[in-house]
């Protein structure tokens, strides 16, 4: 990756606490390139009009950018057709969008939803949630001790009761890549429907929805260089016909009566008030944006850094990496002996290098590595190796620092 | 912002010494409180008896700044009214907004002044505090 890509994020190029930014807490939110903001600016300075509505021409360029980033964000994921995409605030409401409109009226007592003990809160609390209304009960597949799937344990846990299986593509903490194809064609074999929480696969690897033959696929906006506040909800067509919008009001309506009323199709049914336009606006450049730099090569970058940042820590006495021994994403989770990870995030900040600690809405992985929290380094296509050195550099002096004090 | 405003000696000290660190046998009343953004959590047991702190312990996972505080505040608690504990916590908030407050009943919570220059970290501090207020407040109820 070359350093003409770091160059267009103009956030970048700042001093932090007296030196040079590295920002490594990109599976929290990634920073946004020149032409994203570029784009915001421009929505906003010539094309703000309201959707779907306006018959003049300001109308007419703000619908037609909303639906083409529908069609933008169709492509990337390659779904079928674009009226498969759902505009959402992100991932979070993506999941409960399907908690809710799809689950909802269809689980009863005795059905069974899967996930796993890796979930991100938001895939896992709409699922409790849903049982909890429903009668319907979660079941976990178990991980390995190095944190992957084992097919073996879906095949167990997953049968005939099996409605809902919901897993995340790739771990937000442990930087394993799920192998979600596979356990959508067991959740297929029993009539389950299969759900993929894409919040840290969508940013960082190509992805297929078709190929994987999920039913729906969450993912946001602000991870993958594009404005906060936004996501999208893949889901198939027929499953989508077949759904009930969960909120009311404005753009989803067909024909309003006094006493019945009914809806649009999909998607523009489960977009309800007037939507996050400019959400819209920015995802779409975002998407060009990573096209053109080709999501391989980013894959590819990430998985360098991961690596080359896995092999340094590992020279750290009393560090531990939690998680699989070789990474395909730029995720590394670890914990320094005797030093909190919240000491930890705050010393390396007086160093200008941002980490995250802590559960990281991750509260029974937590518990099943058997950390209250840990520190996490996540890297996009904008970091280097410099940007690892620096962090090293930064962990041997904190373990000097508190080393010291006894 | 320099490091050593954060970590004095004094704060490693109790975060490696915890000051106060188990649980009474029974008869003490317990607050459980945690901090959902960093999952620190405390579990703070005053003993009481007249309206009064006769006692207090504490046990929980946190960082060094959570831990240290709770260390030095179950010290300065004991033998105080709920009264004057109250004042304490209103006190060591006033500590946490950057005032010039001194804290002649145990002077080592000054050494958690800096903490202010550290917003992000303010809240690791006020945790065993605001136990402290919950259970007063439970308590007098």
């Amino acid at each position: 990756m070359n350093s003409a890509i770091r160059e267009q994020f103009p956030i970048l190029h700042q001093e932090v606490n007296g030196h040079p930014l590295v920002y490594l807490d990109n599976a929290a939110t990634s920073q946004k390139p020149q032409v994203v903001l570029d784009a915001l600016n421009h929505y906003y300075e010539h094309d703000n009009s309201n959707v779907h509505r306006g018959v003049h021409t300001l109308g007419t360029r703000a619908t037609d950018a909303y639906e083409g980033a529908r069609e933008k964000i169709a492509r990337f994921i390659n779904a079928g057709r674009s009226e498969e995409i759902i505009f959402t605030r992100g991932t979070t409401t993506a999941l409960n969008l399907v908690a809710s409109s799809y689950g909802r009226p269809r689980l009863q007592p005795g059905d069974e939803i899967v996930i796993t003990p890796m979930e991100h809160h938001s895939n896992l609390i709409p699922w409790q949630q849903l049982a909890k209304a429903t009668g319907a009960t979660l079941q976990y597949i178990p991980l390995q001790p190095d944190g992957n799937i084992d097919l073996a344990d879906v095949e167990k846990v997953i049968n005939s009761k099996t409605k809902i299986v919901s897993v995340v593509y790739v771990s937000n903490v442990l930087g394993v890549v799920n192998p979600v194809k596979e356990i959508a064609e067991i959740a297929h074999r029993h009539g389950a429907i299969m759900v993929v929480d894409g919040a840290q696969s969508t940013p960082h690897m190509k992805v297929d929805v078709q190929d994987l033959d999920c039913d729906f696929y969450a993912f946001s906006s602000h991870k993958m260089c594009g404005p906060t506040g936004f996501g999208a909800l893949y889901g198939k067509r027929q499953l989508l016909a077949q759904m009930e919008p969960i909120e009311f009001g404005g753009e989803m309506i067909n024909d309003v009566g006094l006493y019945e009323s009914d809806w649009k199709d999909a998607p523009w049914r489960f977009e309800g008030g007037t939507p996050i336009i400019s959400g819209a606006v920015g995802l779409g450049a975002a998407i060009d944006f990573l096209t053109e730099i080709g999501m391989d090569e980013i894959e590819k970058h990430e998985a360098h850094l991961a690596n080359y940042a896995m092999e340094r820590m590992s020279q750290i006495e009393g560090l531990t990496i939690y998680g699989p021994a070789k990474r395909k994403v730029g995720i590394v989770t670890f914990n320094l002996d005797g030093v909190h990870p919240h000491d930890l995030a705050t010393v390396l900040d007086t160093f200008g290098v941002a980490i995250r600690a802590g559960h990281h809405c991750c509260q029974p992985l937590m518990r099943w590595l058997g950390a209250s929290s840990t520190a996490r380094a996540s890297f996009y296509l904008y970091n280097n190796e410099q940007d690892v050195d620096r962090l090293i550099d930064a962990l041997v002096q904190t373990k000097e620092y508190f080393g010291d004090e006894t | 912002m320099k490091l050593d405003d954060l970590y004095r000696r004094v704060i490693m000290d109790h975060y490696k010494n915890q000051r106060n660190r188990g649980a009474f046998e029974d008869g003490a009343m317990t607050v459980e409180l945690n901090n959902p953004t960093c999952g620190d959590r405390i579990s703070l047991q005053l003993l009481v008896e007249d309206n009064k702190v006769k006692d207090a312990k504490f046990s929980g996972d946190g960082c060094s700044i959570s831990m240290a505080s709770a260390s030095m505040m179950t010290e300065a608690v004991k033998g105080r009214t709920y009264e004057e504990a109250l004042e304490l916590a209103d006190r060591f908030s006033a500590l946490m907004k950057g005032e010039d407050v001194e804290f002649e009943e145990y002077e080592e919570i000054e050494a958690l002044s800096g903490v202010n220059k550290f917003p992000a970290r303010i809240k690791c501090a006020t945790l065993a505090w605001n136990a402290l207020r919950k259970g007063i407040a439970t308590e007098d109820n």
